[in-house]
Parts: structure tokens; C-alpha cells; sequence
């Protein structure tokens, strides 16, 4: 480096941690040198957070969040969005990226978390990071679920108009509770302005937030890997882990090769199938909203359905509260139950490599339930035919994953971990 | 590294691939007949000659401005002397004179904007052309009906057959079966009993013409995507191998 801009560098630093952040964060946060494909999704999550968040700023320019007629006697936000697809020039590209991104979020965020499954990343010393995570999880929902009124076709608004009503299910403050969400009696105009506010401010702060704290967490203890095995228990005379490596250059020369497998993927769907098939944009949505015109069937987005099968699947009122509420109930517990994973686990290991069939066998069930209550979620009930009952005996089984994991993954027969990483 | 868990996890979603296999409840099935649908010129700009002539005096497409036809290979002298009736400049929008409230009082609902039509009517049974091909060949007479006509896709339909001149005349044969649940389905077989201008295939061709404009006027931007896809597909399998080879050269003395 010249001397000059050594100089410089020297200024900064005695005024901001410039280079001491670069070395703790990334040239000389040593990361354990055996990552597989399960680890590419946490660096994937960011990169779809920044496509959300350019591609919003760019439909924002262009969006109305006004549901009232136009003189067509369309809604303004819904001529709004075609007025992006059609007449703003590369506003198609734009907005197609931010609903494909949308479905992308939610199919990056799952994988990491199964990650977090599979090898234990939840358990000590990295609870914190875990529980940062489920918020981050939360908050994603709020987003896609607010984000999905703004285009104020048909399904954002009976999907809005559904799932709010659910918190008016809660007794006492329910019905208040709901009218403060909407700020109306029926999801309108004022719905569609406090729900867009959220939307583009309040919860990208707080994912902002919480992605940070998710990260300085992980940096402070280091990153988990396939073994399940502490790095930092085996270290050179320098200090440095045995079996770690600096995340720079390493991992960000090997996290672009992911980059560019995940935009394949990606792009083959933006420009080949931005529909999703009907589920990453439904059909229904493409109907301007109309408060008098109730659609047949009311699906949530994919990425919902899971939980919203949870919420079905509880048909019978209990201490005197109607099912609806035992199901919202439901549906909250199927989230947050997540957050108690670290101390639910009390197996010896933590990958699943070392655990035993107990822990694998119910792994693999909690999979196969997960796509199931996804796949039943987008069904219409049958009315207490075959399709409500194994969405009945699902959730129950969904729940057993984790409420009986104390005493199954204390059962079970591990193997033992190895003292470092293998390769 | 590798080994153990990704086998584990294969065989985790090979399984979890063969879990949704519940049975289908039976619905309402409706049968729909496959659309031919055509990005070719020539069909598209008959189907806008049809749509302007047609449709575009109940239903509007105001999303369209007329000088978007030009994508369709129609030039401006070509849409501003034939097609441009319900506007004065090239670059309105496909709006009409009837307001919603008059088209409610006149036919029952309010007539749609048919800007999204082709996109809004997909469903389980087949693509939005598909619908809108069978429903827009299968009009009958049914004179217990306020225009005198029903419709068999589309039971009820406010909208009369503005096609029957092209079509001719069908009639309906209704009949009542048991659905073997205790209830009846209506089931309609349909006969061409007065021929009208164009012989079946003929008529056929209108609407698959008709419905390739709609189409197209769904997302008119969809040829474009698609070829832009492409490039950047092959950009993208090229970065891949670049940063493949970057990834392998800096971890060659990892082990």
C-alpha cells in the first residue's frame, strides 16, 4: 500500500474502527474450513434482503397505496402495479424480482433454518443467535404478510381481511385489537396506508436490526459447522482455530459461487415462471380487490400454509373459547415454539451426523409433516373428510417433534463426536 | 464431509417428495378444452380486430394504451385509422363511454376490465386461455335467460353471446343426473342448430385468435422477458463457471 493511502487508512482508523471491524468481521473471523451446501443460505438470505429492500425503494417511486376507484372504476394501487408492469420502463423486471424475492426469502430462510436443524447451531453457546433468528423468522412474516395487500388484488384482500380477523378471536381485546390493525371495521383504504407503512419502514428496520444482531452474535461465538465440533477448543500457538480459516477471502470467494447458483435459480423462475405456478402470484390476485365479491376459495401465500394449517386443524372450543381462538393459538405456538429449540434439545451432540435414529427418524417425520400441513394448507377443508383429519393428526405430530424432544434425544443412542472437524 | 448427511438429507426429501399424495376430494370438475394459443402476428392483431370490434364497447382494457399494439407489428397510421374508437390520442388508453353503474343496471354485474382477464382466469382446471376458449364457443340459447342466452362454462352468465352472427346458433340440452352424493348436477350437451358465418373451424380460429390477444394483452411483456431470460441465463452459467474456478484456485491449499 502506498504511503499516502496508508496515510489515510491511519485517519480513518484513529476515528473509526474501519480496520479492526474489517479483520474482526470478515479477514480474521476465522470460520470452520468444513461448511457444505447447507451453509450457503445465510449469506443467500442477506442477498434477497437487498434485493427486497432496491427493488422496493424502485416500486415505491412508482406505487400508490390508495384503494380508492380510479375513473375506470379500478382501485388506484391496483392500476398501480400495472401502471409498473406496463408503462414504467424495466418496471416488469422490477417488480417481478420483489414477488419472486418475496417466495425466494421464505425458501432461503427455511433451508437455513433446517441447517440450524440438522447440525444443532442452536444449542449453547449460540442460543442468542438462534432466538435473533426466530425474530428475524417473525418479522419476515409480518413483512410478506402486510406486502401482500399493497397490489389490493382479490387475495390481498380476503387473505388481509381472514387473518385479521383472527386476532379478534382473543377475548377482551380482540375485536379492539383487530379494529387498531385495520383502522377501519372492514380491511380499506386505511388499511392499505398503515399496512404500507409497515411494510416499507417499520419491520425492514427491525429485520435490519435484527439481521445485525444476528450476525455480531454469531461473530462473537463463532460459527457452528457440519460436526457440531467447538473450533475454538483447538487452537495454534497464534491463537488462530486449528480447523478454521479466515472468512475472507475463503468463504466469500466460495459464498459467490452460491450467489450465482442461487440467481440461476432465480432467474429461471423471474422470467420463465414469475407466476409460480399460481403460488408465488395467485390467479385470484389478478382481480382487482372487491369488498362484495367473496372469492371461493381463500389460500394464503405457500409460505404460510404450513401454519395456517395449524390454525385449521383445531375444530373444538375448549374452557369456554371458540376454536378460532384455540387455533390462532396454535398457529402462534407452531412459530414461536421454534425460539425454545436450544433448550429442548438435550442430546450429547449436536450434528446429526453423531446423533441416533430416534433424533433422524423424527427429523425426517418433522419434514415430511411440514410439506404436508403446506400442501393441505392450500386445500379447501372437506368438513372433517380424510384431508382435516391427517391435518389434525399432522399438527399433533408437528407439536411432538418438539415437545417430546427432551426426552427422546436424551434416549437416544449417539455416536461420539469426533475432537476436529473431518473433512 | 459430505457423505453421511447429504445421503441422510436426500433420502429426507426423496420421501418428503411422495408425502402429499392425498386423495383429491371430487369437486365440480370443469372441462376444458385445450387453447392454441399463438404469439404469431398475424393472430394477434386479427384478435385485436376482434376485441376492438367486439368486446371493447362493454369492456374496457384500461391498462392497454392503443400504441402498445405496435408491439404486435400493427404500425401507428394502421391503429390510429382502424382501431383507435374509443380515443382521440394513440397513447390513451383502451377505456369505454359505459359507466360501471350503467353497465351493472344494463346486464346484472358491472361488465370486467378484460386487461388481466387471461392471467385472472387460470385455475386448476386449465390456463386463463383455456377458460376463456371454451367459455367464448359454448354460448346456447336458453330463453329463461334476460338476453336469451346461457353459457356452459360460465353458468348464468350476464353477458350475451356477441359472437353468434360468427357462430350461429346453439342450442342446450339439459340434463338433470344424480351426482351420487344425493344431489343433482346440471349436465349441458351442446348442438349447433343454425350455422352462422363461419364454419366451426373457422369460428374456432376467431377465438383462439381472440384469446392469443388476450393473451398477450395479460403480459404483453412476456416475449421480451423471456428472450431477456435467456441471455442472462448464459451470462449466469458463464459467471458460474468463473467463480467455480476462482472458489477452487484460493481453496487449493485447503484441506
Amino acid at each position: 500500500m502506498t504511503t499516502k493511502s496508508q496515510a489515510l487508512l491511519n485517519w480513518v482508523d484513529e476515528r473509526f474502527p474501519l480496520t479492526s471491524t474489517w479483520k474482526a468481521h470478515l479477514s480474521e473471523y476465522y470460520a470452520p474450513k468444513n461448511f457444505n451446501f447447507w451453509y450457503f443460505f445465510g449469506s443467500l438470505a442477506l442477498l434477497v434482503l437487498v434485493i427486497q429492500i432496491v427493488t422496493g425503494i424502485f416500486l415505491v417511486m412508482h406505487y400508490k397505496p390508495d384503494a380508492s376507484l380510479n375513473a375506470s372504476g379500478v382501485p388506484v394501487a391496483f392500476a398501480a402495479v400495472e401502471y409498473i408492469m406496463r408503462d414504467v420502463p424495466g418496471g416488469w423486471l422490477i417488480r417481478y424480482m420483489h414477488s419472486t424475492g418475496a417466495s425466494a426469502f421464505f425458501v432461503v430462510v427455511y433451508l437455513h433454518m433446517f441447517r440450524g436443524l440438522l447440525y444443532g447451531s442452536y444449542r449453547k453457546p449460540r442460543e442468542l443467535i438462534w432466538l435473533f433468528g426466530v425474530g428475524i423468522f417473525l418479522a419476515l412474516m409480518a413483512e410478506a404478510f402486510m406486502g401482500y395487500l399493497l397490489p389490493w388484488g382479490q387475495m390481498s384482500f380476503w387473505g388481509a381481511q381472514v387473518i385479521v380477523n383472527l386476532f379478534s378471536a382473543i377475548p377482551v381485546i380482540g375485536p379492539d385489537l383487530a379494529l387498531v390493525i385495520r383502522g377501519d371495521f372492514v380491511v380499506s383504504d386505511a388499511t392499505l396506508n398503515r399496512f404500507f407503512s409497515f411494510h416499507v419502514i417499520a419491520v425492514p428496520l427491525v429485520l435490519i436490526g435484527l439481521v445485525l444482531a444476528h450476525i455480531v452474535a454469531l461473530h462473537e461465538v463463532g460459527s457452528n459447522n457440519p460436526d457440531g465440533v467447538e473450533i475454538k477448543k483447538k487452537k495454534d500457538a497464534n491463537g488462530v482455530p486449528l480447523d478454521g480459516i479466515p472468512f475472507h477471502p475463503y468463504y466469500t470467494v466460495k459464498d459467490i459461487v452460491g450467489v450465482v447458483g442461487f440467481l440461476i435459480v432465480f432467474s429461471a423462475v423471474m422470467f420463465f415462471a414469475p407466476e409460480g405456478g399460481g403460488y408465488f402470484l395467485e390467479y385470484n390476485n389478478f382481480l382487482p380487490a372487491d369488498p362484495l365479491v367473496t372469492p371461493p376459495h381463500i389460500a394464503p401465500v405457500w409460505y404460510f400454509t404450513p401454519f395456517y394449517s395449524l390454525l385449521r386443524a383445531v375444530t373444538y372450543p375448549l374452557f369456554g373459547l371458540d376454536a378460532k381462538f384455540w387455533g390462532v393459538i396454535a398457529m402462534g405456538a407452531g412459530v414461536v415454539i421454534f425460539a425454545f429449540l436450544p433448550w429442548l434439545d438435550r442430546s450429547p451432540v449436536k450434528s446429526i451426523r453423531y446423533k441416533g435414529p430416534i433424533f433422524k427418524t423424527a427429523l425426517v417425520l418433522f419434514v415430511i409433516i411440514f410439506f404436508v400441513l403446506g400442501y393441505l394448507g392450500v386445500q379447501p377443508p372437506d368438513n372433517g373428510g380424510i384431508k382435516d383429519r391427517t391435518t389434525q393428526i399432522c399438527s399433533v405430530l408437528y407439536f411432538a417433534f418438539f415437545l417430546l424432544m427432551p426426552w427422546y434425544s436424551k434416549l437416544d443412542k449417539c455416536k461420539p463426536e469426533p475432537e476436529r472437524v473431518t473433512s | 464431509m459430505k457423505t453421511r448427511a447429504m445421503k441422510f438429507v436426500k433420502r429426507l426429501f426423496a420421501a418428503a417428495l411422495f408425502a402429499p399424495v392425498v386423495a383429491m376430494a371430487a369437486g365440480a370438475a370443469l372441462h376444458l378444452d385445450k387453447a392454441p394459443v399463438s404469439t404469431d402476428p398475424a393472430a394477434l392483431q386479427n384478435g385485436a380486430k376482434v376485441f376492438i370490434n367486439y368486446c371493447l364497447n362493454c369492456h374496457s382494457a384500461s391498462f392497454v394504451r392503443y400504441n402498445r399494439l405496435k408491439d404486435i407489428g400493427l404500425s401507428e397510421d394502421l391503429i390510429k385509422d382502424n382501431l383507435l374508437f374509443t380515443a382521440d390520442k394513440i397513447g390513451e388508453q383502451m377505456k369505454i363511454a359505459m359507466t360501471r353503474d350503467n353497465g351493472k343496471a344494463w346486464f346484472g354485474a358491472a361488465p370486467p376490465d378484460l386487461t388481466l382477464v387471461a392471467r385472472a382466469r387460470s385455475s386448476e382446471f386449465g390456463s386463463g386461455a383455456d377458460w376463456l376458449y371454451t367459455y367464448l364457443r359454448q354460448f346456447y340459447r336458453d330463453p329463461n335467460r334476460p338476453t336469451g342466452w346461457n353459457n356452459k362454462v360460465f353458468e348464468n352468465v350476464g353477458m350475451p353471446h356477441v359472437l353468434w352472427e360468427l357462430q350461429g346458433d346453439m342450442v342446450g340440452h339439459v340434463e338433470e343426473k344424480d351426482d351420487g352424493h344425493g344431489g343433482k348436477i346440471k349436465e349441458v350437451s351442446l348442438e349447433l342448430v343454425k350455422p352462422g358465418v363461419q364454419t366451426t373451424e373457422e369460428y374456432d380460429k376467431t377465438v383462439a385468435d381472440l384469446v392469443s390477444f388476450l393473451v398477450w394483452m395479460g403480459e404483453p411483456m412476456a416475449e421480451k422477458r423471456k428472450s431477456i431470460g435467456v441471455i442472462v441465463l448464459i451470462f449466469l452459467a458463464g459467471l458460474f463457471v468463473l467463480s467455480y474456478a476462482l472458489k477452487k484456485n484460493y481453496w487449493k491449499d485447503i484441506h
